[in-house]
C-alpha cells in the first residue's frame, strides 16, 4: 500500500508540493478511509482509463475524413458485446462494493477502535480518550470529562491513545472534521453522533466544520494537537492553570453567537453540561428533552416534572433522536 | 433493424401518412389520475412526518388526550356516504338524468361541507385548548396532515359548485361529463386517504 | 419618522407588510450595495430599452398574441429556452463573483464580500442554476423537440403548458426581484434547517415561494409530458420504437411525477414552521432537521437525474446521427434510462452518510449508488459503439458530445469515489464534491444542453448556428471548465471544504486564483455563444437550411423547418425506428395534396394572468402583504373558475391554408434534401 500511495502521489505532488491530507493522514481511522478511497479509485480507473482511451481512437479513427475505415451503416447489435457492456461495469461495481461494504463496517464511526495501527491492537490497559464535542455558534467546545477540563477552539489528545468523541450541536447543524485524524460526522442539535479516532504522528492538525452552518462558518476553525504522553499532560496542565469555570451561566455567554472566538481554557466544567445540551435544556428554564421523553412516554402532561433529565442514557447510537431512516 | 429486407419499391405515401384526420385522442382521465397518484406523494411525505413525529409530545398532550373518536366516527360516515352519494349522481349522469344527477351531487356536496365544518370545529376546539399546531411536533405533524386533507375537499366542493352550475347552464356535454368524472375520482380518492388518515392518525394515535 | 404617527405606520404596515426604505438593499452605502446599484442600472438601462424598442416597433401585440398567450408547445419550447439563458446569465454571475471572492480573500484581505453577502450568493448559484436554468433548459428541449419526435400535433394540454410556463417564469422574477428588495436565502440551495428556520426577513421566504411556484409549473409538465407519450404518438410508433430522447423525456417527467410533490410538501413544511410556528424542522418541540434533509433529498437525488436523463436522450440523437449510423444497442439504452429513473429514488441517503446512521444503512446506500454507474457506463459504452464504424462528422453539436463523453466520463468515476462510504466521510462537503457535482452537470447538463441547441436550432428557425463561434464557444467551455474545477478537485484533496467566504491559508491561493481564470474562460464561452447566436441571425440568409440540414434520423426532420404551427399537414405512420431515416432509404414520396381542415388549440391569456396571480400572491407572501395574498390567491380562483365556462378552446386551420404553407414548404424541404 504504502509503495502504491508513493506512487500514485507523484504526479499530485509535482502539482506544486501541496498537502493532500485526504491522501496521506496521520491518524489510523482516516489513513483506512483513504487508503480504500485509493483502492476503489484504482478499481474504478481499470475501466475508466480504457474507456477515455477509446473515445480517443475510436473518435479519430472513424472520423468522415478517414476513409479507409470500416463504414458499416447497418451495425447497431451485438449480442455479445452487449453482454460484455453490462457485464464489465458489472463486474468492477462488485469489486468497489465490497470494498465499500467491508470499509464501511471496518471504519463504522461507531465502532470502537481494536487498533491504534495496522498490526498494533489496542492496548489492554489503555483506556480511550474521552471528549463531548458540542458545536456553538461558531466554535468548538471540547469536553473532557476524564480531566475535568473544558476549552474552546482548541483540543489535543495524547498520539496512539483511542479518542471515543461524543458529539452533539448547540443550535446548528455542523459536521465536525479534523482530516488528518478521521473522517467527519455531524453534530446536531438535540441529537448525539459518535465518532472513534486515533493520532499517530505528534503534530498540528486542522480541524473545522465541514458544514456551513451561517454566517460565523468560514471562522469555525479550531486546531488539533497531537501530543506526546507527557506534552499530553503538560497541556492539561496548562488548561488546568489557566483557571475559569463552565458553569451554565458562563455557557450562557459562551453560546451566543460569535465569530472567530479565541482560543478559551476553563479549568472545570458543570457535569451534567454536555448532557444538558443534548438535551436542549442549558439555557435556564427550558425544560430538558429527556424529561419529556420520558413524561411523554408515560402519557404527557400528567406525568410532566416527574422525572429527572438523567433518563437519557448516555452512550450509544444516536440516542435522544433516532435518525429518521 | 434490418432495412434492406423491406421491398425496395417506393413506398405509397399512405404508408407513412394517415391522410384522414384521426380523432383526437383525449389524455384527460389518465392525466388526472396521474396528478392524483402525484398528490398522492404530498400526502406520503406527510405521512411519513407524522410516523417520525406522531409521538414527539413536548411534554404536551398526547392523541389519547386531544383526538375525539366520536365525532370522527360522525365524520367518516359523513364522508364515507358522501362518496357512496357521488357513485349514484354518477350512475344518473350515464342514463342523461341530469336533474337526478344534480340532486344526488347536491346532496354529496352538502354531506362533505359538514364534514368539513365538523373538522373546523374540532380544530378550533383543540386550539382553544391550548393544543394548537405550535404545541408540539406531534400536533403540527397532525394538523398538517389532517388540514391538508380538509382543504382537498373544500376544493372539492368548490369544483363540485362549478360544475353544478356548467351542468345546468350547458347540460351534459361531453366536457362537462369528462370533468365529472375527474371530479369522481378526486372524491373517491379523498376517500381513500381519509381512511388512512382515520386508521393511521387516529386510530392508532388513540392507542400509542 | 413612522413610529410618530402611528396611524401612518398602520396603514403603512397594512399596505406594504414588512417592506420598508430598509429593504432597499443597493441603498446601502457598502461594496454590496454599490454592486446592486450597478446591477440594478444596467437592469433598468436594459429592460427601458428592451421596453421601449418593443414599444417603438410596436411589437406588444404580436408578443401578446404569439408568445404569451400561445399554447404550441414549439414556442413555448423557445420561451423556457431564452429564459433559461437569461437566468444562466444571473447565475454565472453569483458563480464570477464567488469565484473572485474566494481567490481574494486570504489572510488580512478579507475580500469584497462579508459573509452574509457571500451566503446569499452561493444559495442563489446553486437554486438559479438547478430550478431556472436546468430545469427551464430541459423542459424547453422536452417542449420543443418531443411532440415533434412523436409525430403529434401539440401536447396531451396544450393550455397548462403555457400556465406551467408562466408558473416557472414567475418563480424566476421572484428570485430577481430579491436582489433589489431585501435580501435572498442564506441557507444554501437546499434551504438546509436550521439556518432555514433561524434566518430572519424575507430572504428564505423568497426562496421557498419561488421554488413553490416554479415547483407547481415543473410537476404540471411532467403529467402533460407523460399523457403526451403514451397517448399521442403517431400510429405505429410502439413503445419500443420511440426515439431515446422521448424516452428518455417519459422517464424524466415520470421522475418529476413522483418527486416534484415531494418538494412542494417539503417546503410547504418549511414555510409552515416559518409562518405559522409550527414544529416540523425546529430544534425544540419535537421537531427533527434531519426529517427536512431526508424529505428534500427524496427529492433532490432524482431531480439530478429529472436533468441528466433528457441529456442522455439528446446524445443518443446527435452520436448516431452524425456517425451516419442507427444507435447501438437501442434496447439496452431503453433498459438502461429505465434502470437509472428506479434507482435514482433509493440513493439519497448517499448526501448524508456522515449524519450518523449505522454501517449497514450506509453500506446499503452506497451500493445502490453505486449500482447507477452499470446502466450509466452501458450508455457511455453504446455511444461509443455508435461511432465505432461509422463516419464521423464532427460538427458542432458532435464536438460538445465529444466533450461530454470525455468530461462526463471522468465526472462519474469521482462520483463513485463519493459514493464509497469512508472516501465520502472524508470527502463529503469538501471541493472534491463541488467538482465532482459541477463535472457531471456542467460536463452532462450543460455540453447537453449547448449540444442540443446547436444541433436543433436549425429545425426551429430555418437556418444553422454559425460553426467557427460555434467551435470557439466550445472550446471555451471545455477548457475553461477543467481550469475552473481542476484545482478544486485537488483543494478537495486538501481537505478544504466548501462555502468558504475567506482562507487563512496562503498555500491555497494559487489554485483559487487558476480557478477563477478558469470561470474566466467559461464567462468568454457564454459570450462567444452569445455573439453565435447574434451572427448566425446576421447571416441567416446565407445560413439557411431545409427541412432535414444534418441527415436526421427521426420524424422532426421530416417537417419543414421551421415546422408550421401544425406541426404535420399528415400525422405520420411508423414501422421503425428511426422512422425518418427508413423513409429517407426507402424513397419515400409527400403527400402533395389532399389536405384536410386542422383542429388545433385556441391561444388563451388564462395562463399568463394566472402567473401574474400567482407571482403577486408570493410576494404578498414574502413581504407579509397580506390583503396582497388573499386578493390575488382568490384571483386565481376566479380565473380558473371563468377559463373553464370558457367550451370553445379549438379553431380549425382550414385546409386552403395548409395547403398553401404545404406547397412553399415541399420545395423548401426539396431544396434541403438535394443540398
Amino acid at each position: 500500500m504504502k509503495r502504491l500511495r508513493s506512487v500514485l502521489l507523484l504526479p499530485l505532488l509535482l502539482l506544486g508540493g501541496c498537502n493532500l491530507v485526504l491522501l496521506d493522514p496521520s491518524g489510523d481511522v482516516a489513513r483506512q478511509q483513504s487508503d480504500i478511497m485509493i483502492i476503489t479509485t484504482i478499481i474504478i480507473a481499470l475501466i475508466i482509463v480504457p474507456v477515455l482511451i477509446a473515445i480517443g481512437v475510436v473518435a479519430w479513427r472513424y472520423r468522415a475524413s478517414n476513409k479507409q475505415a470500416t463504414y458499416d451503416p447497418h451495425w447497431d447489435h451485438s449480442p455479445q458485446l452487449e453482454l460484455w457492456v453490462w457485464a464489465g461495469p458489472l463486474l468492477i461495481i462488485i469489486a468497489v462494493g465490497a470494498v465499500s461494504w467491508l470499509g464501511t463496517h471496518q471504519t463504522d464511526p461507531y465502532r470502537a477502535l481494536d487498533r491504534i495501527a495496522p498490526g498494533q491492537p489496542v492496548p489492554a490497559d489503555v483506556k480511550p480518550l474521552e471528549v463531548d464535542v458540542i458545536s456553538l455558534r461558531w466554535k468548538w467546545l471540547f469536553l473532557y470529562p476524564q480531566y475535568g477540563i473544558a476549552t474552546v477552539n482548541e483540543m489535543a489528545a495524547p498520539v496512539d491513545r483511542p479518542i471515543q468523541f461524543k458529539l452533539t450541536g448547540d443550535t446548528m447543524m455542523d459536521s465536525f472534521f479534523v482530516p488528518a485524524l478521521v473522517g467527519q460526522v455531524y453534530t446536531m442539535p438535540g441529537m448525539q453522533t459518535i465518532l472513534h479516532g486515533v493520532i499517530n504522528k505528534p503534530g498540528e492538525y486542522k480541524g473545522f466544520s465541514a458544514n456551513y452552518s451561517g454566517a460565523g462558518f468560514t471562522d469555525m476553525r479550531f486546531t488539533f494537537h497531537g501530543l506526546d504522553t507527557q506534552d499530553f499532560d503538560a497541556w492539561i496542565g496548562k488548561v488546568r492553570a489557566a483557571g475559569g469555570d463552565l458553569d451554565l451561566a458562563a455557557y450562557g455567554t459562551l453560546r451566543k453567537p460569535s465569530r472567530a472566538a479565541p482560543v478559551r481554557y476553563f479549568a472545570r466544567f458543570d457535569a451534567d453540561l454536555y448532557q444538558r445540551v443534548l438535551n436542549l435544556c442549558a439555557e435556564p428554564g427550558r425544560v430538558c428533552k429527556g424529561q419529556m421523553m420520558a413524561a411523554d412516554a408515560q402519557g404527557g402532561e400528567a406525568m410532566q416534572g416527574m422525572h429527572a433529565h438523567d433518563a437519557m442514557p448516555a452512550t450509544g447510537a444516536p440516542t435522544s433522536a433516532a435518525p429518521a431512516h | 433493424m434490418n432495412t434492406t429486407a423491406i421491398d425496395t419499391a417506393p413506398p405509397a405515401p399512405s404508408d407513412y401518412f394517415s391522410l384522414t384526420e384521426a380523432p383526437p385522442r383525449n389524455g384527460t382521465l389518465l392525466g388526472f389520475w396521474i396528478y392524483l397518484m402525484s398528490d398522492c406523494f404530498i400526502f406520503a411525505s406527510l405521512f411519513a412526518c407524522y410516523a417520525v413525529l406522531g409521538t414527539e409530545y413536548a411534554g404536551g398532550p398526547t392523541g389519547a388526550d386531544v383526538l375525539d373518536l366520536p365525532g370522527l366516527a360522525l365524520n367518516t360516515a359523513l364522508l364515507l356516504v358522501s362518496s357512496v352519494v357521488f357513485g349514484f349522481a354518477m350512475l344518473e349522469m350515464q342514463r342523461l338524468r341530469k336533474g337526478a344527477m344534480l340532486g344526488w351531487l347536491a346532496i354529496a356536496g352538502l354531506l362533505a361541507a359538514a364534514f368539513v365544518s365538523l373538522e373546523i370545529h374540532e380544530f378550533l376546539t383543540m386550539i382553544a385548548d391550548g393544543a394548537g399546531p405550535g404545541r408540539s411536533a406531534f400536533l403540527s405533524s397532525f394538523f398538517t396532515l389532517v388540514a391538508t386533507h380538509g382543504l382537498h375537499v373544500t376544493l372539492g366542493i368548490l369544483w363540485l359548485v362549478v360544475l353544478m352550475v356548467q351542468t345546468l347552464k350547458v347540460g351534459l356535454n361531453e366536457d362537462n361529463v369528462r370533468r365529472l368524472r375527474c371530479l369522481s375520482m378526486f372524491w373517491h380518492f379523498l376517500d381513500l386517504v381519509w381512511v388512512g388518515v382515520f386508521s393511521y392518525v387516529y386510530l392508532v394515535g388513540v392507542v400509542r | 419618522m413612522l413610529e410618530a404617527m402611528p396611524h401612518r405606520a398602520a396603514i403603512w404596515n397594512f399596505l406594504f407588510g414588512r417592506l420598508t426604505l430598509n429593504s432597499l438593499p443597493f441603498l446601502a452605502n457598502d461594496a454590496e450595495g454599490h454592486i446592486l446599484l450597478v446591477t440594478l442600472a444596467v437592469v433598468v438601462i436594459i429592460g427601458a430599452a428592451t421596453l421601449a424598442a418593443v414599444t417603438k416597433f410596436r411589437l406588444w401585440g404580436y408578443l401578446w398574441r404569439e408568445w404569451f398567450t400561445s399554447v404550441d408547445h414549439k414556442k413555448l419550447g423557445i420561451m423556457y429556452m431564452i429564459l433559461g439563458t437569461v437566468m444562466l446569465l444571473r447565475g454565472f454571475s453569483d458563480a464570477i463573483m464567488m469565484r473572485a471572492q474566494q481567490a481574494y480573500a486570504f489572510g488580512p484581505h478579507m475580500g469584497y464580500l462579508p459573509p452574509q453577502h457571500y451566503d446569499q450568493i452561493f444559495s442563489a448559484h446553486g437554486a438559479i442554476m438547478i430550478f431556472f436554468v436546468g430545469m427551464a433548459y430541459i423542459v424547453g428541449l422536452m417542449n420543443y423537440i418531443m411532440p415533434l419526435q412523436i409525430g403529434s400535433r401539440d401536447v396531451a394540454f396544450p393550455y397548462l403548458n403555457n400556465l406551467s410556463f408562466w408558473f416557472t417564469f414567475g418563480g424566476a422574477m421572484l428570485f430577481m426581484v430579491s436582489l433589489f428588495l431585501g435580501d435572498f436565502s442564506m441557507a444554501g440551495w437546499l434551504g438546509y434547517p436550521p439556518v432555514s428556520e433561524l434566518q430572519q426577513g424575507p430572504g428564505v421566504d423568497y426562496y421557498i415561494w419561488g421554488l413553490q411556484l416554479s415547483g407547481v409549473g415543473t410537476l404540471l409538465t411532467g403529467i402533460n409530458f407523460v399523457v403526451t407519450i403514451l397517448k399521442m404518438r403517431a400510429p405505429g410508433m410502439t413503445l419500443m420504437k420511440m426515439p431515446v430522447f422521448t424516452w428518455t423525456s417519459l422517464a424524466t417527467s415520470g421522475l418529476i411525477i413522483a418527486t416534484f410533490p415531494v418538494l412542494t410538501a417539503t417546503l410547504f413544511l418549511l414555510a409552515l414552521d416559518r409562518y405559522v410556528g409550527t414544529h416540523f424542522f425546529t430544534d425544540g418541540f419535537g421537531g427533527n432537521l434531519m426529517m427536512y434533509i431526508n424529505l428534500i433529498w427524496v427529492w433532490g437525488h432524482p431531480e439530478v437525474y429529472i436533468l441528466i436523463l433528457p441529456l442522455f436522450g439528446v446524445f443518443s440523437e446527435i452520436v448516431p446521427t452524425f456517425s451516419g449510423k442507427p444507435l447501438f444497442a437501442y434496447s439496452s439504452m431503453v433498459y438502461a434510462t429505465i434502470a437509472i429513473m428506479i434507482l435514482s429514488y433509493l440513493v439519497w441517503l448517499h448526501h448524508f452518510f456522515t449524519m450518523g446512521s449505522g454501517a449497514d444503512v450506509n453500506s446499503f446506500f452506497s451500493l445502490t449508488t453505486m449500482m447507477i454507474a452499470i446502466p450509466t457506463g452501458v450508455k457511455i459504452f453504446n455511444w461509443l459503439f455508435t461511432m465505432y464504424r461509422g463516419r464521423v462528422r464532427y460538427t458542432v453539436p458532435m464536438l460538445w458530445a465529444m466533450g461530454f463523453l470525455f468530461t462526463f466520463t471522468i465526472g462519474g468515476m469521482t462520483g463513485v469515489m463519493l459514493s464509497v462510504t469512508p472516501a465520502d466521510f472524508l470527502l463529503h462537503n469538501s471541493l472534491f464534491l463541488i467538482a465532482h457535482f459541477h463535472n457531471v452537470i456542467i460536463g452532462g447538463v450543460v455540453f447537453g444542453v449547448f449540444a442540443a441547441v446547436n444541433f436543433w436550432f436549425p429545425k426551429a428557425f430555418g437556418f444553422k448556428l454559425d460553426e467557427f463561434w460555434g467551435k470557439a464557444s466550445f472550446w471555451f467551455w471545455l477548457v475553461g471548465f477543467w481550469v475552473a474545477f481542476g484545482p478544486l478537485y485537488i483543494l478537495g484533496l486538501m481537505g478544504v471544504t466548501r462555502r468558504l467566504s475567506h482562507f487563512d491559508d496562503p498555500s491555497l491561493q494559487p489554485y483559487f486564483i487558476v480557478a477563477a481564470f478558469g470561470a474566466f474562460l467559461i464567462a468568454l464561452g457564454i459570450l462567444t455563444f452569445v455573439i453565435q447566436i447574434y451572427v448566425s441571425i446576421m447571416r441567416r440568409e446565407a445560413y439557411a437550411v431545409g427541412g432535414d440540414p444534418w441527415d436526421g434520423r427521426t420524424l422532426e426532420w421530416s417537417t419543414s423547418s421551421p415546422p408550421p404551427d401544425y406541426n404535420y399537414a399528415f400525422i405520420p405512420v411508423v414501422h421503425h425506428r428511426d422512422a425518418w431515416a427508413t423513409m429517407k432509404n426507402l424513397g419515400f414520396a409527400r403527400p402533395q395534396g389532399g389536405y384536410n381542415d386542422i383542429h388545433m388549440p385556441k391561444n388563451t391569456p388564462t395562463g399568463i394572468i394566472i402567473g401574474a396571480l400567482s407571482f403577486a400572491c408570493a410576494f404578498g407572501l414574502v413581504w407579509y402583504i397580506w390583503w396582497l395574498a388573499v386578493a390575488s390567491l382568490l384571483g386565481v380562483v376566479v380565473v380558473s373558475i371563468v377559463h373553464s365556462f370558457n367550451y370553445h378552446q379549438h379553431h380549425h386551420i382550414p385546409a386552403g391554408e395548409v395547403s398553401r404553407f404545404e406547397s412553399v414548404s415541399n420545395q423548401a424541404a426539396a431544396q434541403g434534401a438535394s443540398a
